[in-house]
This record gives C-alpha cells, structure tokens and sequence, in this order.
C-alpha cells in the first residue's frame, strides 16, 4: 500500500527532483501531505480527490499520507497534482506499478481530471534522463517543450483516465520535437534608411555580442535601429533553444520551443530586483529571461540608479547568483546589453546649443550613463537624425546580408572559443591568447589610452572590439586598423 | 593706514561692514529674489542703517546694533583660520579699478600671494568670461585668449565658472602668467566645487577674491554682485560666448556703464551659444578673434605683447587622410555626412578619423562630431 511516483520541483532555473511518496494506511479517512507544501501544493488535495472521482477512479476512504522528498527542499506551485494522484492509485492498485518505474510526472490538476501544463516542463524533461527513467508523462502543452530532449518518450497526456492507456502501452510518444529552421517576420534593417556609421556598429556589435549604447535626441532612429538587432542575430543552436526555452517554461511561458534569441524591453521603472532576479523562492529576472539573447534599456538615463548597479555583476560574470538560507541558486544570464538614451534631460543635448537643462543635472545624467556602466559598454555611438536626403536613399542593405556576415564572424569566435561563446565574453587570459597585436596596433592603442583617456579596464575591451572587427573582415590577425576603430567605437563612453 | 609695499591691511569699520553683509546674505536673498543683479546692487550701495532697514525693517535696529558690537579681531581671526588676507578700501593695495565702482566692497577678501594684489596695474588687467555650457570652439578660443594674453604679460581676471571661464583661468595658468578669479562665496569656498582643482592652481600662482567674508556661501544674489567687481577691475572685458540674457551680458553691460572697453568673440549667425555675442558686437563692441585684437584697443594698435606663434605642423599624411581632412576643413562634422561624401566605408572611416585625431589634426566633441584643430598639415 505504498507508491513513489517520481517529479520534480524548481530551483532557479533547474529542476531537483522529487520523489512522491504516498502511503495508505488503516484509521480514519484523512489525506496529508508533508514535505514543505505551500498552500498551492497542499490545496492539492482537494483537486486530486475531484479529479480522481470524475476520472472514474475512486477515491480511498482511508489514512493518506504524501510525502515530498526532500522534506527540506520548499515545494510550491500546483505542478505535484498528477505525481499524488499517479502514486494514490498505484498504491490502491488501481494502476500498474509499470507507470511510476517509467515515467517522471508533472501535470496541475483539473477538478474533471484535465491535466494542464506547469512551468519548467523541459527543465524537467532535462533532469529526467540522469534519473534512469524512460520517458516524462505531462500536459500536451508541455510535451511540445520537453520534446526538445532527445532520447527520452514525452507522453502527452490530457486527461487523468488517459494514464490507464499509458499503463496499457496505448499512448504514443510526442514526436522529438527538432528547432525548426522557419524566420517569423522580424523588423529588418532595411527600414534603417541613412546611418551608415550606426548600421555599421550594429553590425559589429551583432558579430561579437559587444554592448552598445546609443546617445542622441528623440526621434533620431536609435530605438527603431535596435528593434532590429535580433535579425542580425544568428539562430540560437540545439543546446542553446533548450536552455531559452526551458527559461521561458520556468517563466511560465508555454507555447513551443524558443527559436529566437530573447529581446527583452524592461520599462525604466523596473526595480533592481525584477531586472537580475531574487526573492524567495529565487525567480529569474529580465537579465536571465533575456540569456542568449538582447536586453534592451531603452531610456537608460530614466533607469533607478540601484537597478544599473545591480547590472554590473551579471554583464561580468554571465549569471547571477541569488543566496537565501535554504542555498545559492545560479542563474545563468549571458546577454547583450544594448541601451538608448537621450544626451541630456531635455534630449536636445548639451552641444547642441539648444538645450534648456541646467549644467548640473546634465553632468547628473551622464553620470548615471557614464557611472555604473560606462566601462562595462563597448561601443558608444551618438545617433543624430538623417539628413532628409537620406531619408529618400535607395533601398538600404536589408538584415539578411548583413546576418551572414555575423553568422561568419561568430563561426570564427566558436572555433577559437567553443561553443557558443563571443568576443565579448573572453576572459583576460583568453584576450591575452587571441588579441596579438603587432607594433603598429600597439602605439595606436597606446596613443589612444594617453590622448583619449582610455582607461585600463577599456584596453581589454578595445582588443576584444578590435577582434571582433577582425573578424567581421575574415581576418586571422588584428591588424591596425582594427584597432583604430575599435578606439572610435569604445571612446565616446569616457568622456 | 598701510604703506606702500606692506601687507594688505584692513580697518575695523569695513570689516565690520563687510561683516555685516556676510551676515545677512540669506536675508538679501529674500528680498531680491525678483530681480537678484539690480536689487542687490541698489541694496549694496546703502549705508548700514538704509541697508538693514531695507531687509529686515523693524527687526533692521537689533541687527545693527550686533553687528556695531562684533569684535573685528575676531573676523580677523577667521580670516587666518582660513589662510586668507582682507584688503580695506582705505588700504593703497585695494584694486583702483574696483574704486571706480559706485559701490566699491569696503573690503576684499583674498587667498594667494599677497604681494600680487599691490602689484597689480590696473591697465593690464582683462577680464574674460562667457557661458557656463560653451561649445569646444568657445572653449578653445577661451584658453587661447588666457593663454596668449597671459603670455603677454597681462593679467586674465574671470569667474571661475564653468564653462569660459575656467578655460581663461586655465590657459593663463598655462602661460605661467597671473590670474584673478573672483568669487561669489567667500574666499576659502572653490565654488563651483568641480572647479576645486583649478581653485587650488590659483591660489598657488595667481589670486581669488572676494568681497563677501570667508565661510560665506553661494546665493543667487551674490554672482551678479561680484560681477560688477570684475566688470570694474578689468581694463577691458572681453566676452567669449553668451547665450542671450546671460550672466556674462550682465558683466559686460556693468563694463560699458564705467566706461571700460568692451569686446566679444564672433559666433555663427543663429547659433545660440552665440546669440549674446553677436548682440554685443551689433551694438558697438570691439571684434575679437585673438589675442592680438584685445592688445590692439588695450594698448594701442602696434603693440607686439602676443608675440606670433609659429604655426605648428603635424606630421605628414597619405592621400586617404588628407582627403577625410579636407572634408572636415570644409564644415563636415559627423561621421554619417562624412561618410556619404567621403566614400568611404564607416569602417576604413572611423579609423582614418581616429588617426587623425591622434595625430592632432582633429578634436572630437562629446557628441561625436569632428573638428578641425589649429595643426596645419605638412607642406607637400
């Protein structure tokens, strides 16, 4: 009279699993469940025992016990309703012990026995093939997501009574869902008419995943040019739509496989904690919902000072690590930071001779553009408007040329750096190792750090630019100017 | 009395004065707020009791009577504590120019090298000031003017400001030559706090005072009132970029009202960091383009204080640059524009612009547009 039937419960961005131990025993009828519940989990118990009835199973009139293992590790959300109710009918025989050796369950309860879909269902589906079992049984919405795991049976299953036909061998396998290869419809860069300098930034901030902010007035382009940095983007490979979409999943977004990398637009208002993540339990934030992808401040000057600093440590470290008693959780967060802003408060700019703002809170806005992330941002570009004759420019090079060119730099990084890796994100040693300049570069860069005031942190950050237009131009070796351009691009940010 | 040579010496009666202004400062304030340059100015001119009675009325009496009973020894004290000197009107060091004042400060406050202030001429001192948000070609004809004039052997007095005039007190500084910085907070304060750099500068090698006592801080009311002392101390006030209504106008319209020459920078037509300026000129000013046109309408025409410098010359450039240069010479200065007429790549482009830059030809503002500088390239 005993079952363990086999899910799992959310940590950050992971899935731990968790055994579902059900026991029924002599005394009076009463159900339990232990091990941590929050109320939604021990609401459960309610849908569990309409659900089981309206399946046409029947309910136990005894003492039942459920028990989560761990019993330390919090459990919440309604995603154990179908393990409970698996393991309360294995354990009153109303099902075959079979189902809960082959199969990890995750599944919310209806009261008429509908299974719906829960966040982290490919998360799980991951985990799921280091606990030696053969297959996951979850909501047909979820099976879309965790077929994206090879070698492993994704039983889509609708309704509770449909785990009979999983026990008769009757329910066929979702088939192995592969990223298709399809373009939705993307804003393309061909709309940017003018702007030579800008497409070119883009573009070489789209080869090496550099940052890139954008200073100008309103109504200059720098929001339409970075709507269009994802179709720059190469397409994310296998591992990487697991990784996208098993965060979109945790974040409660269902609907297939992620194939694009991430755009996020957080609003300026946005708090510290919603943009890296936190709380209890620790719940990703944009810069993780935003991993292998673009996060985008638009307004950056508008943006809380505490939420820009708490930016610093995920642009270096390419995760966030969230602490609590119960342990640290590690969120990944490999992004690439694009901003806009206006020059100063009024947006006119204080050059401009047309700008009202007091000198002060000039020099207090650039400071909150300058402070926190100026040496963590690359490329520096002001945006001024077009003049109106290039406005009316013949067709400008749409985002497909310019993707393969993108597409070829970044083969060249993966093979120097492994997969999935860029430009932006090597290490010292690695910079040291693959950024050799010669004389010629060297007293360019070395000018440069004297005359422009480059600081120490920029000259790695030059080198990485500089490879990366090397790149761009299929070099091997960076040549010199490379790096002259690499200091146009990175020095606006110093001043 | 002091005599001649000795250090700067002030009498009980003006540092009681100046005691008492230093006092009611925030009081002035209150009651100039429409209109801080004008009021204050009137209020200044009044004797104690009118000026007491003007901004406190009934409680005036309490206030006179504290201040008649303050020990000027201790404001004496207050201004070693603060390693400053004051200077009374009754002293032969006090500024001649300043006396030329209506309402000449019964004491000036000042930090640096005492012997400077008395051997001060009042016919070599210039005052330079201008917008607080310049452009970079304001701010390079600034240092240039400060620099050359300096070099000259005449004395750069100005604001210290942001903006003009702290590129004027700057370029001074470069020259090795004396500069006056006067202050609208009381000596011992650099304001503003940016400028405390500068300030230190100045008081090791020029002069900054002051007539409001050490400690005092900045009011609206107190910067259109030490304007005046500018206006007064230079022989000639020159004015390097004003937006309209400007403070610098303030200055150069209290120049022309004691009779001192008065000259400003051309700008462009219609840009408005110039507006102020060119208004100036419309109306009579002196044209100044260098150095050479203030020792013109100073010292005469003729006068060879700015000596010429040699026009400096980079280093030689290949066709590609020169052709980006030549571009910029003729009034291109983003990137875009000077890509579409340059035919260049951005790439190739940006690059051709850093060398440049690097090697002088150029300067670049915050916003990104490229400037020519005063190199002259290479004769072929």
């Amino acid at each position: 009279m005993f079952a363990i039937a086999r899910t799992f419960a959310l940590v950050g961005v992971a899935a731990e699993p968790v055994h579902v131990e059900v026991d029924i025993g002599s005394g009076l009828p009463s159900f339990t469940i232990v091990g941590l519940p929050d109320a939604a989990v021990r609401e459960s118990r309610e849908r569990v025992r309409s659900a089981l009835v309206n399946s046409g199973f029947k309910f136990p009139q005894q003492r039942i016990t459920a028990n989560l293992a761990p019993a330390d590790l919090p459990k919440a959300g309604p995603g154990f309703d179908l393990a409970i109710a698996t393991a309360l009918l294995v354990s009153t025989d109303q099902l075959p012990q079979t189902v809960l050796d082959r199969y990890a369950l995750a599944g919310e309860l209806a009261l008429d026995g509908q299974i719906r879909p829960v966040p982290g269902a490919l998360a799980m589906a991951e985990a799921t093939r280091g606990w030696g079992l053969a297959g996951v049984a979850v909501a047909p919405e979820d099976a879309t997501h965790a077929a994206l795991v090879q070698g492993l049976d994704v039983m889509p299953i609708r309704h509770l009574n449909e785990m009979r036909l999983l026990a008769e061998g009757a329910v066929e396998p979702h088939p192995p869902s592969s990223p298709p290869t399809g373009d939705e419809e993307l804003p393309d860069l061909g709309d940017l008419r003018g702007h030579p300098v800008l497409r070119r930034c883009l573009e070489i901030a789209a080869a090496g995943a550099h940052s890139l902010l954008l200073i100008g007035p309103p109504g200059g382009g720098k929001t339409l040019a970075l709507q269009r940095l994802p179709s720059l983007l190469p397409p994310l490979s296998c591992e990487e739509v697991i990784e996208v979409t098993r965060i979109a999943g945790v974040c409660g977004e269902n609907g297939g496989p992620r194939l694009r990398r991430p755009f996020r637009s957080p609003h300026h208002t946005i708090s510290g904690r919603a943009l890296v993540g936190g709380g209890a339990p620790p719940r990703p934030g944009e810069v993780t919902r935003a991993h292998r992808g673009v996060l985008l401040l638009d307004e950056l000057g508008e943006f809380r000072r505490d939420a820009l600093e708490a930016l610093r440590v995920p642009l270096e470290e390419g995760a966030v690590t969230v602490t609590r008693t119960s342990g640290a959780v590690s969120l990944p967060c490999r992004f690439m930071l694009v901003a806009a802003s206006n020059p100063c408060p009024c947006g006119h700019g204080p050059d401009s001779g047309e700008c009202d703002c007091h000198p002060t809170a000039v020099s207090r806005y650039m400071a909150k553009l300058s402070g926190a992330l100026a040496d963590r941002i690359d490329i520096t570009l002001t945006v001024d408007p077009p003049p109106a004759e290039e406005l009316s420019d013949a067709e400008a090079e749409g985002s497909g040329a310019v993707r393969e060119r993108v597409i070829r730099a970044r083969r060249a990084q993966e093979r120097r750096l492994g997969p999935g890796r860029t430009n932006a994100e090597m290490t010292p040693a690695e910079t040291r190792r693959h950024c050799e300049i010669d004389r010629a570069s060297r007293q360019t860069l070395e000018a440069g750090h004297r005359q422009l005031g480059l600081s120490a942190r920029g000259w790695d950050r030059c080198l990485r630019l500089a490879r990366t237009i090397a790149d761009l131009a299929g070099e091997e070796r960076i040549a010199e100017p490379h790096v002259a351009e690499a200091i146009e691009k990175r020095r606006r940010g110093q001043s | 009395m002091n005599a001649e040579g000795g250090p700067p010496h002030a009498c009980d009666d003006c540092l009681r004065r100046a005691w008492l202004i230093g006092s009611l400062v925030g009081y002035i304030e209150k009651v100039v707020s429409t209109a801080p340059g004008q009021r204050a100015q009137e209020l200044l001119a009044f004797s104690d009791e009118d000026l007491v009675d003007a901004i406190a009325g009934r409680r005036g009496k309490t206030f006179l009577e504290r201040a008649r009973k303050r020990d000027p020894n201790r404001l004496r004290e207050a201004i070693a504590g603060a390693r400053a000197w004051a200077c009374c009107r009754h002293d032969p060091c006090y500024p001649k120019g300043i006396r030329d004042l209506g309402d000449p400060p019964a004491a000036l406050f000042g930090r640096g090298d005492a012997d400077l202030l008395a051997a001060l001429d009042p016919g070599s001192l210039v005052t330079i000031v201008g917008s607080r948000r310049p452009s970079g070609y304001g701010r390079e004809l600034a240092s240039a003017l400060g620099r050359d004039l300096g070099s000259a052997g005449l004395v750069v007095v100005s604001g210290m400001a942001m903006g003009i005039d702290s590129c004027a007190h700057q370029g001074a500084l470069e020259a090795s030559a004396v500069t006056v910085a006067v202050l609208g907070t009381g000596v011992d304060l650099p304001y503003p706090p940016r400028c405390a750099r500068l300030y230190e500068e100045i008081v090791e090698r020029g002069l900054v005072i002051s007539e409001l006592p050490p400690g005092t801080q900045a009011y609206r009311w107190t910067f259109p009132a030490r304007n005046r002392i500018m206006a007064a101390l230079g022989a000639m006030t020159v004015v390097v970029e004003a937006r309209e209504r400007s403070g610098s106008l303030i200055t150069s319209t209290m120049a022309q009202e004691l009779g001192r020459d008065v000259g400003a920078v051309p700008g462009r037509v219609g840009s408005s960091p110039a507006a102020g300026t060119n208004g100036l000129l419309r109306d009579g000013g002196h044209l100044i383009r260098d150095a050479q046109d203030v020792l013109d309408s100073m010292v005469g025409v003729g006068a060879n204080g700015a000596r010429p410098r040699p026009v400096p010359r980079g280093r030689a450039l290949d066709a590609e640059l020169s052709r980006v240069l030549d571009l910029v010479e003729s009034g291109l200065g983003s990137a875009d524009a000077l890509a579409r007429s340059s035919g260049l790549e951005p790439g190739p482009l940006a690059a051709a612009l850093v060398r440049l830059e690097l090697s002088g030809y150029l300067r670049s503002d915050s916003a990104g547009r490229y400037e020519r500088t005063a190199l002259a390239a290479p004769d072929q």
